[in-house]
């Protein structure tokens, strides 16, 4: 049995860092967007109050910005810091897009925000104005290529495992950047940012009015932010659903999680609304759990055929089957495993000649069970110590299957349901917000500027349920099928571990309350903070929150 | 189009170039946080020092983000292996860095000196821990570093390593038979001996005359002045530091040579087929077989004497080129000592990391290598563009007339 102590505090360590780091991000790709668009307005228009906008959001933007810097640099050395083995078991791989980040997206971002910043007065509007632009595609870019890398994680295509090295190295990488599962998801991804940045400057526009303050400025930003938030909240439904047909496709047993299907069935698929699921392992779980089913709901949405076929993505396979299915993929891990210690030169043969042979079966054993290697690699999961896996019980082999069923079902269940409940509420706001102004009395209904205000933070929580969804949803594995979670650690100590996350965090909090603090000192202060002379609060500095 | 050794010594010679652009960008801008209490005596003379370098930080730390980056990429190996085995040092730089973009952004949006003070801090930490622990590992990779890939009893993955050659990194690294679960501690201690410690110090001078010679170009009057000492001082000792450190390797520091044929388009499969051994002088063996390399020394000696004297003639320009090349001769001194090693190991000598048994596959160096040569000189273009856009003198009334615009 792995006894890996490092494992569960560098695990927290990584979800907390990322989920802290999650906070700013999505806002940060929205709110440049629509900094972008006020800005071009501006140059298209000439009005100075369309400046004003972009740059007063601009400002709350940069706030946002530099949380995002410091907490995204944690990201970029953790991977060879607390995984060290995943590091180097797919750095061939995983690491491109990293460094193609930097070079591509990082530069473009960091640098050309500087010159947003305080180039306004240095170059003429158009300059200006591609500046913006440029930043924000920088930002874009890098949400890009980092759901690039994530996207290989959930369904790694483009490479194999080379036995000799025993490292996973690119074969196509074309196909990693192309990866159907990354593109999805990086739209589905920066739609969601985009629903933030247009909540954000619709909750916050809101509550001017609410107060009866800069009225002209707060309705047009509301503007702004309502035609923009009402494609992106389609946006963000439309490609989540092509998420999560993938998820369908090539990660089961995270769609069998989430939508707590424990037994395939022939025919027509209920969806569970509401549940509390039930399942422990795949011979241990009632049938019916649900309080409130939809009948046929889940064949409604994917589309399934009503009979149930073999192939992928056509039928619903529950958990029961896919473990049945691992059960076979683990046997074969071990095999190819056993190769793979021949053909790596890890068993030693007294006589060249034997080794020769050995060599022959091994490498035709490789080939044909490769894909299966990281399946045999959880049986170390259940498997005391001092035995190797190729003595693995059948009942051995059973418990390592059970382990391919992500832990936690109600979690993912939930956290699954909220996204989506929260992805049509957007839908529903912005469409009347929209409708407001189209009518042309944006402002004049209170209860639609309170229900935009409370909603400000309702589009995190959303992304934060869909990160849980999505990374939690494909342990066991640090790779889907490839590498498992448990192995990919650092040979650090527990002390170490501990001392950083504890610090990170606290660190990371105290950030995170100078961040608060000033973005409602001028999210409060609204566009007086520009000083321009044009604004409600300018002349009556006591009244500065 | 190139052959796999001969992209191996293209990502050596493009990690290198990536880090010099590091030391060199955002050198100065580290200069300048370290200088930030030491020069700036008021909350405005801070102000100007910070806005000075404001607009070009952010882009110019990218250049240390995306080494780590193309060290993932292309020696995946060796950035494992750094990056778990010096893990607290590196933890450390990643938490200070942590306060150079809140310090930057935030220090300025609050009219109050205790918030000020807090975050001018920030910035001399951000600034000052990252300078000297890269320098000391450095110098201890100078020294070479226990780690090698022989699984270990102690450690909890020990059985995992055993089953799928999982390479292992272990021994005083982290000094784990030593301090048990204090081990991380102790082996972040053993960082600092006194080699490691001059090298930390030769990083923060240089970093500091460099930063120094940035402001010279930037400000104006007393703060001018002041820039010209700091550079001055920091840029002797930083020379005298440099002379030492290279006196102390020849005489006191084992380096270390491969003795056997290597494969230079081998496997990446550092823990076999190869001989490495150490001795007195080992580093210096490539300069004996190639004299002309003496140059890296020689620019680095006579960058830091040209900036001391340009501070003193008030040549500005010519202090900041001086300084630039000072730290490219450092640089580069250092990494013709060590070549072909990346990561030498001192306690299983045959399974030290060198630039050919340690990089990627083929396949990625290529597509990496496609990458760089496209976007490294746009990416250098629009940055020059954005110091030509911010060119000029930060004044007081600068920042008096655009209080609310600027840090």
């Amino acid at each position: 049995m792995v006894e890996n102590a490092v494992l569960d505090p560098s695990r927290w360590q990584f979800a907390l860092t990322a989920l802290y780091h999650f906070f700013f991000v999505p806002l940060t790709l929205g709110l440049i967007v629509i900094v972008a668009i006020m800005e071009t307005i501006y140059v298209k228009t000439e009005k100075e109050i369309y400046k004003d906008m972009a740059r007063f959001w601009g400002k709350l933007f940069s706030i946002n910005f530099a949380i995002g810097v410091a907490t995204g640099l944690t990201m970029e050395f953790q991977f060879g810091t607390n995984w060290s083995y995943y590091s180097h078991f797919v750095g061939d791989i995983f690491g491109a897009p990293l460094a193609i980040e930097g070079l591509v997206a990082f530069f473009l971002e960091s640098t050309l925000f500087g010159l947003m910043l305080f180039g306004w007065d240095r170059m003429s509007r158009k300059k200006h104005l591609a500046v913006t632009w440029l930043t924000a595609l920088g930002t874009n870019l890098s949400a890009m290529w980092i759901l690039v890398a994530n996207g290989w994680m959930q369904y790694p295509v483009g490479s194999a495992l080379n036995p000799e090295t025993v490292r996973h190295e690119v074969l196509n990488f074309f196909d990693v950047v192309l990866n159907p599962v990354a593109q999805a998801k990086f739209l589905h991804t920066v739609c969601g940012g985009y629903v933030f940045g247009a909540m954000f400057v619709l909750g916050i526009s809101s509550w001017y009015l609410l107060r009866g303050r800069d009225i002209q400025f707060a309705r047009k930003s509301f503007t702004v932010a309502a035609i923009f938030g009402f494609f992106a909240s389609f946006a963000v439904v439309f490609f989540g659903h092509e998420s999560g047909s993938h998820v369908n496709e090539y990660q089961p047993a995270k769609m069998a999680a989430m939508e707590a299907h424990y037994d395939g069935v022939d025919g027509c698929v209920d969806f569970k609304l509401f549940a509390w699921p039930s399942y422990k392992s795949s011979t241990d779980f009632t049938e019916k759990d649900s309080w409130v089913s939809i009948p046929c709901g889940t064949s409604l949405i994917n589309y399934y055929k009503p009979k149930m076929e073999q192939t992928k993505g056509e039928r619903v396979l529950g958990a029961k089957q896919i473990v049945e299915q691992n059960v076979v993929r683990v046997k074969n891990g071990i095999i190819a495993d056993e190769a793979l210690q021949v053909i790596s030169g890890k068993q030693v043969f007294s006589h060249p000649e034997d080794r020769a042979n050995a060599l022959q079966t091994a490498r035709i054993n490789f080939d044909k069970y490769k894909q299966d290697w990281g399946y045999g690699q959880l049986v170390k999961a259940v498997i005391p110590k001092d035995r190797s896996i190729a003595s693995a019980t059948e009942e051995e082999i059973q418990q390592a299957a059970e382990l391919t069923i992500p832990s936690g079902m109600p979690f993912l269940f939930w956290t699954f349901r909220i996204m989506v409940g929260l992805g049509l509420w957007f839908i529903l706001l912005f469409s009347w917000a929209v409708l407001s102004v189209v009518k042309g009395n944006v402002g004049r209904s209170t209860l639609l500027s309170k229900l935009s205000l409370w909603s400000i933070l309702l589009p995190l929580v959303a992304i934060e349920c869909g990160w849980f969804l999505a990374e939690h949803g494909r342990q066991p594995w640090a790779i889907d099928g490839v590498l498992p979670t448990f192995l990919a650690v650092s040979g650090i100590t527990v002390t170490e571990v501990w001392f950083t996350l504890v610090t990170i965090i606290a660190l990371y909090t105290g950030f995170l309350i100078a961040e608060l603090y000033l973005m409602f000192k001028y999210a409060r202060l609204g566009p007086s903070s520009l000083k321009t002379g044009r604004y409600s609060l300018e002349n009556s500095r006591s009244r500065e929150v | 189009m190139f052959s796999y050794d001969q992209l191996r010594f293209i990502w050596w010679l493009l990690i290198g170039v990536l880090m010099l652009l590091w030391a060199i960008t955002d050198g100065f801008d580290i200069g300048v946080g370290i200088l930030l209490k030491v020069i700036g005596k008021t909350d405005e003379e801070r102000r100007i020092m910070i806005n000075s370098v404001a607009p070009h930080w952010d882009g110019n730390q990218v250049w240390l983000v995306t080494s780590g980056g193309a060290m993932f990429a292309a020696w995946p190996i060796a950035y494992a292996t750094a990056f778990s085995g010096f893990y607290l040092a590196l933890m450390l730089v990643l938490m200070a860095l942590f306060f150079r973009p809140m310090g930057f952004e935030y220090r300025s949006k609050i009219d109050s000196p205790v918030w000020r003070n807090l975050w001018d801090w920030g910035l001399v930490i951000g600034s000052l821990v990252p300078a000297l622990v890269i320098g000391v590992a450095f110098g201890n990779l100078l020294q070479g570093v226990p780690f090698d890939f022989i699984p270990n009893a102690t450690s909890a993955n020990s059985q995992l390593a055993n089953n799928i050659n999982m390479p292992f990194y272990h021994g005083g690294f982290n000094g784990n038979e030593l301090g048990g679960i204090f081990s991380g501690f102790i082996g972040l201690i053993s960082l600092l001996n006194w080699y490691g410690l001059i090298a930390g110090l030769l990083s923060v001078f240089m970093l500091v005359a460099h930063g120094g010679a940035f402001l010279q170009l930037k400000t104006s009057d007393q703060i001018r002045a002041r820039s010209e000492k700091a550079t001055c001082i920091s840029a002797l000792l930083a020379c005298f530091l440099f002379v030492v450190a290279g006196v102390l390797l020849y005489f006191f520091i084992d380096g270390y040579q491969v003795t056997s044929t290597i494969a230079d388009n081998g496997l990446s499969t550092p823990a076999v087929n190869k001989i490495v051994e150490s001795g007195s002088a080992f580093w210096f063996r490539n300069y004996a077989q190639m004299p002309w390399l003496y140059v890296f020394p020689l620019l680095g000696i006579l960058g830091f004497l040209g900036a001391a004297l340009g501070s003193t003639k008030h040549k500005c320009i010519f202090t900041f080129v001086s300084t630039s090349i000072a730290i490219l001769g450092v640089v580069f001194t250092a990494g013709v000592s060590m070549f072909p090693f990346v990561i030498p190991s001192s306690t299983t000598m045959n399974h030290s990391l060198t630039i050919w048994d340690t990089t990627s596959s083929y396949g990625t160096l290529g597509i990496m290598t496609l990458v760089a040569l496209v976007m490294t000189p746009v990416v250098l273009a629009y940055n020059i563009w954005g110091y030509y856009v911010m060119r000029g003198r930060v004044t007081s009334e600068y920042i008096r007339k655009n209080s609310n615009k600027l840090y």
